[in-house]
Protein backbone atom coordinates (compact mmCIF):
# COMPACT_ATOMS: atom_id res chain seq x y z
CA UNK A 1 0.00 0.00 0.00
CA UNK A 2 3.05 2.36 1.14
CA UNK A 3 4.59 2.03 -2.22
CA UNK A 4 1.66 2.32 -4.42
CA UNK A 5 0.94 5.76 -2.65
CA UNK A 6 4.84 6.58 -2.92
CA UNK A 7 5.09 5.61 -6.52
CA UNK A 8 1.65 7.95 -6.99
CA UNK A 9 2.91 10.55 -5.10
CA UNK A 10 6.17 10.51 -7.38
CA UNK A 11 3.94 10.10 -10.51
CA UNK A 12 1.90 13.47 -9.41
CA UNK A 13 5.03 15.60 -8.35
CA UNK A 14 6.89 14.73 -11.61
CA UNK A 15 3.28 15.70 -13.83
CA UNK A 16 3.59 18.57 -11.77
CA UNK A 17 6.86 19.96 -12.19
CA UNK A 18 6.36 18.76 -16.09
CA UNK A 19 2.66 20.95 -16.08
CA UNK A 20 4.70 23.97 -14.37
CA UNK A 21 7.25 23.69 -17.35
CA UNK A 22 5.02 23.57 -20.17
CA UNK A 23 3.27 26.86 -18.74
CA UNK A 24 6.46 28.19 -17.99
CA UNK A 25 7.51 31.94 -20.48
CA UNK A 26 10.49 32.30 -22.37
CA UNK A 27 13.21 34.64 -20.25
CA UNK A 28 14.44 35.80 -23.72
CA UNK A 29 11.64 39.17 -24.45
CA UNK A 30 11.17 38.84 -27.72
CA UNK A 31 10.00 35.05 -27.68
CA UNK A 32 8.47 35.69 -24.17
CA UNK A 33 5.55 38.18 -26.35
CA UNK A 34 5.73 35.73 -29.37
CA UNK A 35 4.06 32.97 -26.78
CA UNK A 36 1.84 35.31 -25.66
CA UNK A 37 0.51 36.41 -28.40
CA UNK A 38 0.26 32.83 -29.66
CA UNK A 39 -1.61 31.84 -26.69
CA UNK A 40 -3.80 35.16 -26.70
CA UNK A 41 -4.88 34.02 -30.54
CA UNK A 42 -5.41 30.60 -29.48
CA UNK A 43 -7.78 32.10 -27.17
CA UNK A 44 -9.50 34.50 -29.18
CA UNK A 45 -10.11 32.30 -32.18
CA UNK A 46 -11.23 29.68 -30.23
CA UNK A 47 -15.07 28.85 -30.38
CA UNK A 48 -15.35 29.89 -26.76
CA UNK A 49 -18.23 32.26 -25.58
CA UNK A 50 -16.58 35.89 -24.75
CA UNK A 51 -17.06 35.52 -21.01
CA UNK A 52 -14.42 32.16 -21.40
CA UNK A 53 -12.00 34.01 -23.55
CA UNK A 54 -11.77 36.74 -20.98
CA UNK A 55 -11.39 34.42 -17.76
CA UNK A 56 -8.76 32.54 -20.31
CA UNK A 57 -6.96 35.76 -21.10
CA UNK A 58 -6.96 36.66 -17.14
CA UNK A 59 -4.82 34.04 -16.25
CA UNK A 60 -2.59 34.61 -19.21
CA UNK A 61 -2.55 38.31 -17.90
CA UNK A 62 -1.64 37.62 -14.62
CA UNK A 63 0.87 35.25 -14.95
CA UNK A 64 2.81 37.90 -17.66
CA UNK A 65 1.54 41.42 -16.73
CA UNK A 66 2.86 43.11 -14.03
CA UNK A 67 -0.49 44.16 -12.40
CA UNK A 68 0.43 45.25 -9.35
CA UNK A 69 3.58 47.60 -10.37
CA UNK A 70 1.34 49.26 -12.97
CA UNK A 71 -1.27 49.44 -10.37
CA UNK A 72 0.98 51.43 -8.00
CA UNK A 73 2.40 53.75 -10.98
CA UNK A 74 -1.18 54.31 -11.90
CA UNK A 75 -1.57 55.64 -8.56
CA UNK A 76 1.41 58.23 -8.56
CA UNK A 77 1.96 60.48 -5.79
CA UNK A 78 -0.90 59.37 -4.27
CA UNK A 79 0.15 56.06 -3.09
CA UNK A 80 2.22 57.69 -0.30
CA UNK A 81 -0.83 59.34 1.51
CA UNK A 82 -3.11 56.48 1.88
CA UNK A 83 -3.56 54.13 4.52
CA UNK A 84 -2.11 50.40 4.68
CA UNK A 85 -5.61 49.12 4.59
CA UNK A 86 -6.96 51.31 1.75
CA UNK A 87 -3.56 50.99 -0.03
CA UNK A 88 -4.71 46.51 -0.07
CA UNK A 89 -7.85 47.91 -1.17
CA UNK A 90 -6.98 49.68 -4.06
CA UNK A 91 -4.51 46.23 -4.86
CA UNK A 92 -7.47 44.27 -4.96
CA UNK A 93 -9.69 47.07 -7.44
CA UNK A 94 -7.27 47.81 -9.60
CA UNK A 95 -6.56 43.96 -10.42
CA UNK A 96 -10.31 43.53 -11.23
CA UNK A 97 -10.28 46.66 -13.07
CA UNK A 98 -7.33 45.99 -15.13
CA UNK A 99 -8.54 42.13 -15.94
CA UNK A 100 -11.62 43.40 -16.86
CA UNK A 101 -9.98 46.64 -19.11
CA UNK A 102 -7.15 44.37 -20.56
CA UNK A 103 -9.85 41.46 -21.76
CA UNK A 104 -12.74 43.77 -22.86
CA UNK A 105 -9.73 44.91 -25.27
CA UNK A 106 -8.62 42.20 -26.40
CA UNK A 107 -12.01 40.22 -27.31
CA UNK A 108 -12.62 42.96 -29.68
CA UNK A 109 -10.41 41.60 -32.03
CA UNK A 110 -11.50 38.10 -33.28
CA UNK A 111 -8.21 37.31 -35.19
CA UNK A 112 -5.90 39.33 -34.64
CA UNK A 113 -2.41 38.94 -36.52
CA UNK A 114 0.25 40.59 -34.95
CA UNK A 115 4.17 40.04 -35.92
CA UNK A 116 6.90 40.54 -33.35
CA UNK A 117 9.59 42.41 -35.34
CA UNK A 118 12.76 43.07 -32.87
CA UNK A 119 13.32 43.91 -29.39
CA UNK A 120 15.41 46.65 -28.02
CA UNK A 121 17.04 46.86 -24.25
CA UNK A 122 16.96 50.28 -23.41
CA UNK A 123 18.52 49.94 -19.87
CA UNK A 124 19.43 47.24 -17.38
CA UNK A 125 15.41 47.07 -15.97
CA UNK A 126 13.80 47.78 -19.55
CA UNK A 127 13.56 46.14 -22.85
CA UNK A 128 10.94 47.37 -25.77
CA UNK A 129 9.81 44.52 -27.63
CA UNK A 130 8.28 46.17 -30.88
CA UNK A 131 5.32 44.58 -32.85
CA UNK A 132 3.04 45.36 -35.34
CA UNK A 133 -0.78 44.39 -35.72
CA UNK A 134 -1.19 43.78 -39.40
CA UNK A 135 -3.64 46.16 -41.33
CA UNK A 136 -6.46 44.88 -42.55
CA UNK A 137 -9.02 46.44 -45.39
CA UNK A 138 -10.75 48.26 -42.74
CA UNK A 139 -8.17 49.07 -40.27
CA UNK A 140 -4.79 50.66 -40.65
CA UNK A 141 -1.45 48.88 -39.53
CA UNK A 142 -1.03 49.67 -35.64
CA UNK A 143 2.73 49.19 -33.96
CA UNK A 144 2.81 48.45 -30.68
CA UNK A 145 5.83 48.53 -28.83
CA UNK A 146 5.74 46.52 -25.43
CA UNK A 147 7.51 47.50 -22.33
CA UNK A 148 8.92 44.79 -20.64
CA UNK A 149 10.63 44.91 -16.83
CA UNK A 150 13.34 42.65 -17.25
CA UNK A 151 15.32 43.62 -13.65
CA UNK A 152 14.86 39.98 -12.66
CA UNK A 153 15.78 38.67 -16.29
CA UNK A 154 14.19 34.90 -15.15
CA UNK A 155 10.81 36.63 -15.08
CA UNK A 156 10.34 39.39 -17.72
CA UNK A 157 7.14 41.18 -16.61
CA UNK A 158 5.24 43.61 -19.30
CA UNK A 159 4.83 46.85 -17.40
CA UNK A 160 3.24 48.86 -20.35
CA UNK A 161 2.05 49.01 -23.93
CA UNK A 162 2.65 51.38 -26.08
CA UNK A 163 0.32 52.15 -29.14
CA UNK A 164 1.07 53.44 -31.98
CA UNK A 165 3.70 55.91 -29.42
CA UNK A 166 1.09 56.34 -27.12
CA UNK A 167 1.46 54.68 -23.40
CA UNK A 168 -1.62 52.87 -22.25
CA UNK A 169 0.03 52.80 -18.57
CA UNK A 170 0.57 57.03 -18.80
CA UNK A 171 -2.80 57.47 -20.10
CA UNK A 172 -4.51 55.62 -17.13
CA UNK A 173 -1.98 57.40 -14.79
CA UNK A 174 -3.33 60.60 -16.25
CA UNK A 175 -7.18 59.55 -16.00
CA UNK A 176 -6.86 58.40 -12.09
CA UNK A 177 -5.50 61.72 -11.52
CA UNK A 178 -8.13 63.25 -12.89
CA UNK A 179 -10.08 61.65 -11.56
CA UNK A 180 -8.68 62.01 -8.13
CA UNK A 181 -7.97 66.17 -8.46
CA UNK A 182 -11.52 66.74 -9.27
CA UNK A 183 -12.63 65.00 -6.05
CA UNK A 184 -10.62 66.90 -3.59
CA UNK A 185 -7.97 64.07 -3.93
CA UNK A 186 -10.42 61.22 -2.06
CA UNK A 187 -9.42 57.83 -2.76
CA UNK A 188 -13.12 56.77 -2.35
CA UNK A 189 -14.21 58.63 -5.22
CA UNK A 190 -11.39 56.53 -7.53
CA UNK A 191 -12.63 53.02 -5.89
CA UNK A 192 -16.10 53.66 -6.49
CA UNK A 193 -15.86 55.17 -10.51
CA UNK A 194 -13.69 51.13 -10.54
CA UNK A 195 -15.97 49.41 -8.64
CA UNK A 196 -18.87 50.76 -11.05
CA UNK A 197 -16.58 50.03 -14.03
CA UNK A 198 -16.04 46.66 -12.96
CA UNK A 199 -19.77 45.90 -12.16
CA UNK A 200 -21.04 47.20 -15.27
CA UNK B 1 0.20 84.26 -54.64
CA UNK B 2 -0.01 87.53 -52.62
CA UNK B 3 3.01 86.50 -50.00
CA UNK B 4 2.73 89.84 -47.70
CA UNK B 5 -0.02 87.76 -44.90
CA UNK B 6 2.29 85.00 -45.32
CA UNK B 7 5.57 86.60 -44.42
CA UNK B 8 3.73 89.23 -41.85
CA UNK B 9 1.90 85.74 -40.26
CA UNK B 10 5.60 84.22 -40.04
CA UNK B 11 7.06 87.05 -38.60
CA UNK B 12 4.73 87.84 -36.20
CA UNK B 13 3.88 84.13 -34.84
CA UNK B 14 7.84 84.07 -35.11
CA UNK B 15 7.70 86.87 -32.18
CA UNK B 16 5.02 85.43 -30.22
CA UNK B 17 6.98 82.27 -30.12
CA UNK B 18 9.99 83.47 -29.21
CA UNK B 19 8.37 85.69 -26.37
CA UNK B 20 7.30 82.37 -24.34
CA UNK B 21 10.86 80.41 -25.79
CA UNK B 22 11.93 77.67 -23.81
CA UNK B 23 14.78 76.78 -25.06
CA UNK B 24 16.03 72.99 -25.03
CA UNK B 25 12.84 72.38 -22.94
CA UNK B 26 12.06 69.07 -22.76
CA UNK B 27 8.35 68.58 -25.18
CA UNK B 28 5.65 68.22 -22.42
CA UNK B 29 2.58 64.94 -22.01
CA UNK B 30 1.29 67.51 -19.64
CA UNK B 31 -0.72 71.06 -19.81
CA UNK B 32 -2.49 73.23 -17.42
CA UNK B 33 -6.43 73.29 -18.68
CA UNK B 34 -7.82 76.34 -19.63
CA UNK B 35 -11.33 76.01 -18.51
CA UNK B 36 -12.13 72.29 -18.24
CA UNK B 37 -16.03 72.60 -17.41
CA UNK B 38 -16.32 74.31 -20.94
CA UNK B 39 -13.99 71.72 -22.39
CA UNK B 40 -15.66 68.76 -21.02
CA UNK B 41 -19.07 70.32 -22.10
CA UNK B 42 -17.55 70.55 -25.47
CA UNK B 43 -16.09 67.04 -25.15
CA UNK B 44 -19.55 65.70 -24.74
CA UNK B 45 -21.24 67.52 -27.80
CA UNK B 46 -18.44 66.46 -30.22
CA UNK B 47 -19.11 62.94 -28.82
CA UNK B 48 -23.01 63.82 -29.75
CA UNK B 49 -22.13 65.21 -32.94
CA UNK B 50 -20.19 62.45 -33.77
CA UNK B 51 -22.62 59.97 -33.11
CA UNK B 52 -25.22 61.33 -35.22
CA UNK B 53 -22.91 62.59 -38.07
CA UNK B 54 -19.10 61.67 -38.54
CA UNK B 55 -19.31 58.17 -37.35
CA UNK B 56 -22.07 57.12 -39.53
CA UNK B 57 -20.33 58.72 -42.53
CA UNK B 58 -17.58 57.19 -41.62
CA UNK B 59 -18.86 53.81 -41.47
CA UNK B 60 -20.51 54.31 -44.91
CA UNK B 61 -17.26 55.65 -46.03
CA UNK B 62 -15.73 52.60 -45.29
CA UNK B 63 -18.62 50.66 -46.85
CA UNK B 64 -17.14 51.56 -50.15
CA UNK B 65 -14.82 48.91 -52.17
CA UNK B 66 -11.01 49.06 -50.94
CA UNK B 67 -9.73 50.88 -54.00
CA UNK B 68 -12.14 53.73 -54.09
CA UNK B 69 -11.04 54.21 -49.72
CA UNK B 70 -7.69 53.69 -50.75
CA UNK B 71 -7.39 56.03 -53.73
CA UNK B 72 -9.07 58.64 -51.91
CA UNK B 73 -6.65 58.39 -48.98
CA UNK B 74 -4.16 58.52 -50.78
CA UNK B 75 -5.10 61.68 -52.89
CA UNK B 76 -5.69 63.65 -49.72
CA UNK B 77 -2.41 61.96 -48.74
CA UNK B 78 -0.75 63.14 -51.59
CA UNK B 79 -2.08 67.63 -51.52
CA UNK B 80 -1.59 67.30 -47.46
CA UNK B 81 2.21 66.58 -47.96
CA UNK B 82 2.39 70.34 -49.21
CA UNK B 83 1.79 71.62 -45.55
CA UNK B 84 4.21 69.08 -44.42
CA UNK B 85 6.56 70.52 -47.02
CA UNK B 86 6.62 74.04 -45.89
CA UNK B 87 6.76 72.73 -42.35
CA UNK B 88 9.74 70.86 -42.74
CA UNK B 89 11.64 73.94 -44.23
CA UNK B 90 10.28 75.96 -41.63
CA UNK B 91 11.89 73.19 -39.11
CA UNK B 92 15.22 73.68 -40.53
CA UNK B 93 14.49 69.57 -42.38
CA UNK B 94 15.85 69.54 -45.22
CA UNK B 95 16.52 66.29 -45.27
CA UNK B 96 12.85 65.54 -44.61
CA UNK B 97 11.73 68.45 -47.33
CA UNK B 98 13.44 65.97 -50.06
CA UNK B 99 11.69 63.47 -48.86
CA UNK B 100 8.12 64.68 -49.30
CA UNK B 101 9.10 66.97 -52.29
CA UNK B 102 10.24 63.18 -53.73
CA UNK B 103 7.08 61.50 -52.93
CA UNK B 104 4.86 64.39 -54.09
CA UNK B 105 6.59 64.86 -57.59
CA UNK B 106 6.66 61.41 -57.78
CA UNK B 107 2.93 60.61 -56.74
CA UNK B 108 1.68 63.32 -58.57
CA UNK B 109 2.97 62.17 -61.87
CA UNK B 110 3.61 58.60 -62.40
CA UNK B 111 0.73 57.86 -59.37
CA UNK B 112 -1.81 60.08 -60.84
CA UNK B 113 -2.48 62.75 -59.02
CA UNK B 114 -1.99 61.21 -55.62
CA UNK B 115 -4.36 58.20 -56.26
CA UNK B 116 -1.37 55.48 -56.54
CA UNK B 117 1.67 55.15 -54.43
CA UNK B 118 4.40 54.67 -56.35
CA UNK B 119 6.78 56.62 -54.10
CA UNK B 120 7.02 54.18 -50.92
CA UNK B 121 8.40 51.26 -53.89
CA UNK B 122 10.48 53.73 -55.02
CA UNK B 123 12.43 54.30 -51.55
CA UNK B 124 10.54 57.54 -50.86
CA UNK B 125 9.56 56.77 -46.84
CA UNK B 126 6.35 57.80 -45.92
CA UNK B 127 6.37 59.71 -42.79
CA UNK B 128 4.46 61.28 -40.18
CA UNK B 129 2.30 64.71 -41.10
CA UNK B 130 4.09 68.30 -39.89
CA UNK B 131 1.93 70.95 -39.43
CA UNK B 132 2.43 74.80 -37.87
CA UNK B 133 1.71 73.87 -33.95
CA UNK B 134 4.49 70.64 -34.52
CA UNK B 135 6.66 74.04 -36.06
CA UNK B 136 6.29 76.35 -33.11
CA UNK B 137 6.93 73.21 -31.34
CA UNK B 138 10.37 72.71 -32.65
CA UNK B 139 11.01 76.03 -32.24
CA UNK B 140 10.50 75.75 -29.06
CA UNK B 141 7.10 77.05 -27.87
CA UNK B 142 5.36 76.60 -24.98
CA UNK B 143 2.46 74.14 -24.97
CA UNK B 144 0.19 76.41 -23.32
CA UNK B 145 -3.06 75.23 -21.90
CA UNK B 146 -5.43 72.38 -22.87
CA UNK B 147 -8.55 72.92 -24.23
CA UNK B 148 -11.58 71.47 -26.49
CA UNK B 149 -12.90 73.19 -29.49
CA UNK B 150 -16.53 72.46 -31.01
CA UNK B 151 -16.13 69.90 -33.99
CA UNK B 152 -12.14 70.30 -34.15
CA UNK B 153 -11.82 68.39 -31.18
CA UNK B 154 -8.88 68.49 -28.34
CA UNK B 155 -5.87 71.34 -28.93
CA UNK B 156 -3.91 73.68 -26.83
CA UNK B 157 -2.92 77.73 -26.90
CA UNK B 158 -0.22 76.81 -28.97
CA UNK B 159 -1.91 73.91 -31.36
CA UNK B 160 -4.66 76.67 -31.42
CA UNK B 161 -2.05 79.41 -33.16
CA UNK B 162 -0.96 76.17 -35.26
CA UNK B 163 -4.21 75.32 -36.52
CA UNK B 164 -4.55 79.86 -38.03
CA UNK B 165 -1.10 79.00 -39.08
CA UNK B 166 -1.01 76.39 -41.18
CA UNK B 167 -3.66 78.58 -43.23
CA UNK B 168 -0.93 80.47 -44.02
CA UNK B 169 1.43 77.89 -44.91
CA UNK B 170 -0.48 75.22 -46.82
CA UNK B 171 0.28 75.65 -50.50
CA UNK B 172 -3.55 74.15 -51.11
CA UNK B 173 -5.22 76.81 -48.98
CA UNK B 174 -3.37 79.36 -51.00
CA UNK B 175 -4.43 78.01 -54.22
CA UNK B 176 -7.60 77.11 -53.58
CA UNK B 177 -8.30 80.81 -52.20
CA UNK B 178 -6.22 83.45 -54.43
CA UNK B 179 -8.66 84.51 -57.21
CA UNK B 180 -5.28 85.66 -58.93
CA UNK B 181 -4.45 81.64 -59.58
CA UNK B 182 -8.10 81.09 -60.59
CA UNK B 183 -7.38 83.47 -63.53
CA UNK B 184 -4.24 82.33 -64.56
CA UNK B 185 -5.23 78.60 -64.51
CA UNK B 186 -9.12 78.93 -65.71
CA UNK B 187 -10.88 76.79 -64.25
CA UNK B 188 -13.20 75.92 -61.29
CA UNK B 189 -11.46 73.41 -59.83
CA UNK B 190 -9.02 75.90 -57.56
CA UNK B 191 -12.13 77.30 -56.02
CA UNK B 192 -12.34 77.59 -52.28
CA UNK B 193 -15.08 74.92 -51.30
CA UNK B 194 -12.83 72.33 -53.02
CA UNK B 195 -10.33 73.08 -50.05
CA UNK B 196 -13.00 72.04 -47.71
CA UNK B 197 -13.93 68.67 -49.70
CA UNK B 198 -10.09 67.69 -48.96
CA UNK B 199 -10.50 68.37 -45.45
CA UNK B 200 -13.62 66.84 -45.03
CA UNK B 201 -12.18 63.67 -46.88
CA UNK B 202 -9.26 63.82 -45.18
CA UNK B 203 -11.49 63.87 -41.62
CA UNK B 204 -13.56 61.33 -43.01
CA UNK B 205 -10.95 58.90 -44.35
CA UNK B 206 -9.07 59.46 -40.28
CA UNK B 207 -12.46 58.66 -38.78
CA UNK B 208 -13.21 55.15 -40.64
CA UNK B 209 -9.81 54.33 -39.81
CA UNK B 210 -10.25 54.74 -36.14
CA UNK B 211 -13.73 53.44 -35.71
CA UNK B 212 -13.24 50.39 -32.97
CA UNK B 213 -10.39 52.12 -31.25
CA UNK B 214 -11.67 55.48 -30.22
CA UNK B 215 -15.40 52.87 -29.39
CA UNK B 216 -13.07 51.34 -27.48
CA UNK B 217 -11.45 53.90 -25.58
CA UNK B 218 -14.85 55.22 -24.88
CA UNK B 219 -16.15 51.54 -23.57
CA UNK B 220 -12.90 51.49 -21.60
CA UNK B 221 -12.22 54.46 -19.70
CA UNK B 222 -13.16 55.97 -16.31
CA UNK B 223 -12.81 58.84 -17.48
CA UNK B 224 -12.49 59.52 -21.21
CA UNK B 225 -12.05 62.90 -21.04
CA UNK B 226 -8.61 62.66 -18.68
CA UNK B 227 -8.02 59.48 -21.63
CA UNK B 228 -8.33 62.19 -24.77
CA UNK B 229 -6.58 64.76 -22.96
CA UNK B 230 -3.63 62.31 -22.24
CA UNK B 231 -3.20 60.67 -25.83
CA UNK B 232 -3.75 63.90 -27.23
CA UNK B 233 -0.86 65.17 -25.56
CA UNK B 234 1.32 61.82 -25.80
CA UNK B 235 0.85 62.11 -29.66
CA UNK B 236 1.52 65.78 -30.03
CA UNK B 237 5.13 65.32 -27.78
CA UNK B 238 5.95 62.42 -30.24
CA UNK B 239 5.41 64.16 -33.13
CA UNK B 240 7.41 67.49 -32.31
CA UNK B 241 10.00 64.93 -30.85
CA UNK B 242 9.71 62.67 -34.36
CA UNK B 243 10.60 60.41 -31.37
CA UNK B 244 8.12 57.31 -29.80
CA UNK B 245 7.70 57.59 -26.09
CA UNK B 246 9.25 53.81 -26.26
CA UNK B 247 12.89 55.00 -27.84
CA UNK B 248 12.98 58.08 -25.50
CA UNK B 249 14.28 57.63 -21.45
CA UNK B 250 11.22 59.33 -20.25
CA UNK B 251 10.43 60.49 -16.67
CA UNK B 252 10.30 57.64 -14.92
CA UNK B 253 10.93 58.56 -11.50
CA UNK B 254 7.33 56.94 -10.52
CA UNK B 255 8.75 53.22 -11.87
CA UNK B 256 11.58 53.81 -10.31
CA UNK B 257 10.63 54.66 -6.98
CA UNK B 258 8.08 51.18 -7.47
CA UNK B 259 11.62 49.48 -8.05
CA UNK B 260 12.78 50.87 -4.91
CA UNK B 261 10.59 49.75 -2.83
Amino acid sequence: MKRIFISFLVVFIISFCQNIKAFAYSTDPEKFISEIIDEAKLILNSKDNKETKAEKLSIIALKTVDVKGIGYYTLGKKRKEITEDQMDKYNKVFESYFLKSFTSRLTDYSDPKISVLSAEKINEKYTIVKSMLVKTDKKPEVKIDWRIYTKNPENPLIRDLIIEGLSLARTQKEEFASILSSNNNDINVLFSKLEEFINK
Amino acid sequence: MCLKPIKTFVFTSAFLVFCSFNSFAEEKYTANECFEKLSRGTLKFNVALDNTIFKPVAKGYRALPVPIRKGSSNFVGNLRSLLTFSNNILQGDFKGATNTAGRFAVNTTVGILGIFDPATKMGFEKKSREDFGQTLGVWGADTGCYFVLPILGPTTARDAIGMIGNVFVDPVYQVTHNTETDMVVGNDNLQEHNYFYYKGVDAVDFRSKNIESIESLQNNSIDFYASVKSLYLQNRAQKISNAPIADKEQDDSDWEEIDNQ
